[in-house]
Parts: C-alpha cells; sequence; structure tokens
C-alpha cells in the first residue's frame, strides 16, 4: 500500500506536459477495477462454462483436470434427448402463464390502487411481501400448502365442499407444472404491480381529463390512453419478467425439485440436474449454454426497450 | 481540483487497482486453492494435525452419535477433527469440486453405492495399500469399497430395509405381519380407512426411492441389468396397486425416509419400509408399540434380498503426514469396540459379521435386519460405477407409475432406455 502511494505520489509531481499521459493513466485506474470485477465474476465463469460445453467433463476431469474437446457431442446428446423436448415445452408453458397471470394481474392492482380510499397505502405495501419474503421460506410452506393428504388447500376446499378429492398438487405429472406455476404468479404479482403503478403514476392527468370530456368510456380510456401511453414501461416489465421467469430455479427445486418424473422440469432444473445428479458436466454445460443464449436475446430486447422509451422522453 | 487532491485522486484510484489486479490473480489461481477451505488450514506449526471430515448425517441420532465417536478417535491418534455436515443431495457434487481443487476433505463418510465413482476420481487414498484389513466384514459392504482391486471405503456399520408395522394397530384389527405381497396387500388394504393409510413408503426421486424399492425388485428376481424384466414390472405393479388402491398415500413420490418415518411415527400409516436408523428414535416415542419384520417377499419360498446400506469411511489425499493420521482415524473408527458402539448408538448394524450375528441374538428389534444382511446385496456389485444413472432411471420409473398413471412395465421399459444409453 505505502510503497503504491510513493508511486503514485511521484508520478502526480512529475512534469506537467505529462499530464495527459496522467489523465489516462488516472482513467485506467478507474477503470481497472471494474473490468478486473467484470472478467472475474462474468467473463471467466461463461468462458469456462461455454468451453465446458464442448468438453467431455467426467468426474475424473475434476481431478485431472483435463477433458477431451468433443465437438458439439454435448449438444447432439442433449437435443437428441426426448427429454429435452418436454422441458422446452415445460420452460415455455411456465414463462408463458407466469407471465400471463403476473402481468395482468400486477396491471389490475396497479389500476386499483390509482383510486384513492382509505388504507390504500397499507394494502399496497402488505401486496409486496412475497417480494420481502425469502423465497425459501415462501416455496417451502407453499409446498406445505400444497400437501395431497394435509395441505391446507386441499383441506379447505374439502371442507368447503368444492372438491370430493384431494387436488394431487405435487403428486401428479399432470399438475405439478401448473402448481409451480401458480406459486411463480403469487411471487411475481408484485414486482409487476410496483413498476406498472409506477408507470401510471407518471402519466399527465391532463390527457385523461381530456379524454373524459370528449366522453371517453372507462374502458376506452384504458385501452385507447393508458395502454398506449403505458406501452414503454409495459415493454420493460414484460422482458424483464420474461429473463427472470426463464431463469427462475428457486422456485421449482424449493416445490417440487422438477418432478414427479421431470413432469416441472424447465431448462435450469434440467441443467442442474445433468450436471450434479447425473454428472454430465459438459451436457449440463450446453443447457447452460442455451439458457444464456435466450437470456441474451431477450436482455437485448430489453435494452432497446430500453433505449426507445428514452427516446420518446426526449 | 487542487494539486493534493488530484494527487490522492489518482494515489486511490492506482491503489484501488493493483488491489483490484490482486483480486484478478486470486481468481485466476483459486481453482487450486480457493474453493475448498478448511482442509490447507492444517498442520500448524505448532505441530497438532487438524483434520476435516464430511458426512451427511443431518439429524439424530446419527449426526450427535458421530461427534463422540470422531472425538474418541481424536484423542486415541492425536489429532483434531473439524466435523461438517453436508446435506445428502450436495455431498457427492461438493466432493467433486473438491477433488477439482486439490482438496478434499481428509476424512469423509460417503454413501457406499457412490463409493466408485469417488474413487474413479483418483482422488481417494488406497486403504488397502496402507494396511487396512477388511478380514471379517460382510462380503457385500467390502466389494461395495472396493475399485479396481484396491480398498476405497470401510463401512463401520451396515443397513438394509424391513417392515415396521403398527402393533396396536394390527392387534385392533386382528391381524399378523405379512410375509408375501398378498398378505401385504389384504393388510394394507384392511388398515385403511380415510387419511390412515396402510402403508407408507419412499419413492422420492432421489437414491432414497430406488433403495426403498430396490428390496421388492431384487426379491421378486429383478435384475438391474434389464429393468423391463417380467419380474421387476411385478414388483412396480405391486407398488402402484398399493397407491392406486388408496393404500398408500399418492404423496409417497414426495416423502423421504425420514418423512415415512414421521408417517409411521404419528400413526398416519400401519406398516413402512425402513432401516434400523429409525430405531432409536421409534423406541424413544411413547405411546408407539411396533415390530419389524423382512421385508414380504412374492412367494414364501424365497427370501427377501434388500440392498445394502450404509456409509463407508474413505480419505482424501493431501500430503503423506496428514494422510497417515488420517488413515489411522479410520482404523480407529473401524476398530471392534468403536465401530459397535456407533452402530449401537446411531441404529446400524457392525459391519463384523460376528459381531452382528451376536448382536442379533441380544436385541429381536435388530434381528430381522441383521438376518437379511446376509443376503443382502451390494447396489454396486453388478454395474460398478454406471449403477447410479440405472438408479436414476429407476427412480423416474416409480414415478412415471406412481403419479404420470403410466403403466408399469411402459416405465420400466422407458428407463431400460435411459440407463441402457
Amino acid at each position: 500500500m505505502l510503497s503504491e502511494k510513493a508511486l503514485a505520489a511521484a508520478a502526480a509531481g512529475a512534469a506537467p506536459r505529462r499530464r495527459r499521459r496522467l489523465t489516462a493513466w488516472r482513467a485506467a485506474g478507474f477503470m481497472i477495477p471494474v473490468w478486473a470485477y467484470v472478467l472475474c465474476f462474468y467473463v471467466y465463469p461463461l468462458v469456462s462454462n461455454v468451453k465446458m460445453g464442448f468438453q467431455n467433463y467426467t468426474v475424473s476431469s475434476f481431478y485431472t483436470g483435463s477433458a477431451p474437446f468433443v465437438g458439439f457431442a454435448n449438444y447432439t446428446a442433449v437435443f437428441r434427448n426426448p427429454e429435452f423436448v418436454a422441458v422446452v415445452v415445460n420452460t415455455v408453458l411456465f414463462t408463458i402463464g407466469s407471465l400471463a397471470f403476473q402481468f395482468s394481474i400486477g396491471l389490475a392492482l396497479a389500476m386499483f390502487f390509482r383510486r384513492v380510499f382509505p388504507l390504500n397505502g397499507v394494502l399496497r405495501s402488505l401486496l409486496l411481501v412475497p417480494w420481502l419474503l425469502p423465497l425459501v421460506v415462501s416455496g417451502t410452506v407453499w409446498r406445505w400448502m400444497m400437501y395431497y393428504d394435509s395441505g391446507v388447500i386441499n383441506q379447505t376446499l374439502l371442507h368447503l365442499h368444492l372438491i370430493s378429492q384431494p387436488i394431487p398438487w405435487l403428486v401428479s405429472t399432470n399438475m405439478s407444472l401448473v402448481s409451480v406455476i401458480v406459486v411463480n404468479i403469487w411471487v411475481g404479482i408484485p414486482f409487476n404491480m410496483v413498476i406498472l403503478y409506477g408507470g401510471l403514476q407518471a402519466l399527465p392527468e391532463q390527457v385523461f381529463e381530456a379524454a373524459a370530456i370528449d366522453g371517453a368510456s372507462g374502458w376506452q380510456r384504458f385501452t385507447r390512453v393508458t395502454l398506449p401511453m403505458l406501452r414503454p414501461v409495459i415493454l420493460v416489465v414484460l422482458t424483464l419478467g420474461l429473463i427472470y421467469t426463464v431463469k427462475a430455479f428457486d422456485v421449482i427445486m424449493l416445490v417440487t425439485q422438477g418432478g414427479p418424473a421431470y413432469s416441472s422440469q424447465t431448462l435450469t432444473t434440467y441443467a442442474y440436474n445433468l450436471s450434479f445428479n447425473q454428472l454430465l458436466f459438459g451436457q449440463g454445460a450446453a443447457v447452460g449454454n442455451v439458457l444464456i443464449l435466450v437470456a441474451v436475446v431477450f436482455a437485448g430486447i430489453y435494452l432497446r426497450a430500453v433505449r426507445d422509451s428514452g427516446g420518446d422522453r426526449r | 481540483m487542487t494539486k493534493s487532491s488530484r494527487r490522492r485522486a489518482l494515489a486511490l484510484s492506482s491503489a484501488a487497482s493493483v488491489a483490484a489486479l490482486l483480486a484478478l490473480t486470486a481468481c485466476s489461481s483459486n481453482s487450486s486453492a480457493g474453493a475448498g477451505g478448511g482442509s490447507g488450514s492444517g498442520s500448524a506449526s505448532s505441530g497438532a494435525i487438524t483434520l476435516t471430515e464430511e458426512d451427511y448425517y443431518g439429524s439424530a441420532p446419527q449426526n450427535t452419535q458421530i461427534q463422540g465417536v470422531l472425538n474418541e478417535c481424536g484423542t486415541q491418534v492425536g489429532v483434531k477433527v473439524v466435523h461438517s455436515v453436508v446435506p445428502q443431495g450436495q455431498l457427492m457434487p461438493k466432493l467433486l469440486q473438491q477433488a477439482a481443487a486439490r482438496s478434499l476433505p481428509d476424512l469423509m463418510l460417503v454413501d457406499n453405492p457412490d463409493l466408485q465413482q469417488l474413487a474413479s476420481s483418483g482422488g481417494l487414498v488406497s486403504l488397502s495399500a496402507n494396511g487396512l484389513s477388511t478380514t471379517g466384514l460382510y462380503p457385500s459392504i467390502v466389494s461395495a469399497g472396493s475399485y479396481q482391486g484396491q480398498t476405497y471405503g470401510i463401512a463401520p456399520g451396515v443397513n438394509d430395509l424391513a417392515l415396521y408395522y403398527n402393533e396396536t394397530l394390527f392387534t385392533k384389527a386382528g391381524l399378523t405381519p405379512p410375509k408375501t405381497w398378498a398378505q401385504l396387500t389384504a393388510d394394507a388394504k384392511a388398515l385403511t380407512s380415510g387419511t390412515h393409510k396402510g402403508i407408507a413408503f419412499s419413492a422420492i426421486s432421489t437414491e432414497e426411492g430406488s433403495f426403498q424399492f430396490e428390496p421388492f425388485f431384487w426379491s421378486a428376481g429383478g435384475d438391474l441389468k434389464n429393468l423391463a424384466s417380467p419380474q421387476g414390472v411385478q414388483a412396480l405393479t405391486l407398488w402402484k396397486s398399493l397407491v392406486d388402491g388408496g393404500y398408500a398415500s399418492k404423496s409417497v413420490v414426495n416423502w423421504t425416509q425420514a418423512d415415512v418415518e414421521a408417517q409411521f411415527q404419528a400413526g398416519n400409516a400401519a406398516m413402512m419400509v425402513n432401516g434400523p436408523w429409525q430405531l432409536p428414535v421409534l423406541n424413544g416415542t411413547a405411546g408407539l408399540h411396533f415390530g419389524v419384520v423382512p421385508i414380504p417377499v412374492p412367494a414364501a419360498s424365497a427370501p427377501a434380498v434388500s440392498p445394502l446400506g450404509g456409509e463407508v469411511w474413505a480419505v482424501g489425499h493431501s500430503n503423506s503426514s496428514r494422510e497417515a493420521k488420517a488413515v489411522a482415524m479410520v482404523k480407529c473408527l473401524l476398530s471392534p469396540t468403536i465401530s459397535v458402539e456407533w452402530s449401537k448408538d446411531a441404529g446400524y448394524i457392525p459391519s463384523n459379521e460376528a459381531a452382528a450375528t451376536q448382536l442379533s441374538e441380544s436385541d429381536p428389534q435388530l434381528a430381522p435386519f441383521i438376518a437379511e444382511v446376509g443376503t443382502a446385496k451390494a447396489r454396486t456389485a453388478e454395474l460398478g460405477t454406471a449403477y447410479p444413472k440405472v438408479s436414476t432411471a429407476l427412480w423416474t420409473a416409480l414415478q412415471q407409475a406412481l403419479a404420470g398413471g403410466m403403466s408399469p412395465q411402459a416405465a420400466l421399459s422407458q428407463a431400460q432406455g435411459q440407463a441402457g444409453s
């Protein structure tokens, strides 16, 4: 530390014509920590994962450190696996199902909370609870609630005579995906509501007044005024939500562990399962890379959306 | 900006960049040092060696008892042992990562079907080359601990599965514990009413699910190399009929063996498939009267074939002095007095055949388990390092049949396809 200080002092005390070079050094001094951070925690793992996708990485590779390159063998093995198609279908259903309900319920709540009524603030903060709770807690509680024989959901529905047989939330291959989607919707509503509520607050009141004076009905004001003006925010919410949902791992792991019989497996849990249960690290990495590619595409769309919405405001 | 403040800014930023560069070099080299933690801190200059130990005993009595035997042997050998617990599903991934970082713990207690795979990574010390003998131990556990002619893991105690039954409920219904599958189904049916089920077992999507199914699979004459044989289908048909009939909860696909024990303990299940390690807890439950019989078989003539359970001690490569101490620890942990003491407290069967036979005379509860250990099969006996893959296919088939409405034949055929690929 001391020697660096001395070095810096010596450098700073040098002749003024070196000032420009000094400025460059100084800029580099501020940039290097960022680059070091990015290299260490983003680029290095990313490159390792891409590399691992092309290697036959086995248990002994961990110890010897050597894994032969096998080209696209991992990818063909994954793509040809009949499980993979099911996993992709699950991922798409999970994403669309979660997003559609998260967004529409979030938007409805955001519209609702624009009205002035008593306890508005209290209710709005209570709706944030799913977001504030650690997912390990809420996910575990959801799993308990969804138990077949003793879960509170089935017990309640049975006592209310709404169902005659318990619903096999977690114990049927037909229901498990629905169950994780239900939990994920619950987890995602606060995020959608908060962002959309913020977007709604920023809309100018005069436009709505003008529309009302022109005789527009409530529904017309919503579809013709609110939604078009909210478009940039909606785009941001949906793309961010999509990225969060595609990469969702903890919800599924906590509620169903991807089962029974892989029926609620998505790309993330599939990659985990390949790498850490079946110890096929190369194939796990290949699935991970597919996932990264999907995320990058939508991150690009998101960045464009943000740039466009910035342009609108200017 | 004054000259001095500019100077300070430059000093700060260059200091920061040097620190960042140091961090970067640390990041690139941590594959050999960082990830493992712990074990490097061992041989301090004071001379006392600290060994690291990892296992997956997450609940009583095993997790408390293990500390006792480690302390006892630590004192004998003259080392300090740091004990750490990892959830069962995460122990193997963690050990493999540590093998990559060349920082395997000095001592580890791994599930016996995982041992050969771990040994194939090259990170384990050969125990036979270090003079540890397996004479007198059950041959099946010795074979599970061997890889390419060397012994890498030795079990202090073993276990297997049997059928627990609730004596109170059986007496009330005027039934006797089942010996055959037909009796098992009839008893389970008779003892089911509403949420009170006749039987509980675990068909979870982990090794536990396969472990619980294997006694039925093997007793019927099933073969892990050909999952979809008529015998295998017969065994899965039994399980499916128990679930479809409502005599076992549909939740069996989510239950671990600990959950199964909780259902039995609470009186929600009149019978359960479980191992001797549940005895200490069940014996401590007030008001619960239970008995243990061997796993029912398809026809009364053939004996039950249970999978051999239990964890084996293994030693990770480090340096010669640490390895010597670790081997000495294993020698102590496997010594007759310590291993019998451990088995008793943890609800295990001593891996030493003579000691087990002696115990079976004095302990009627353990007797059915000990009787079965003689015929118990090591899961890796036929398949070796290929076992985990076949086991994954098998537990998936269980779930497909019990939760996915697939026929046992179709589920096992699909599993054979996965296992064979």
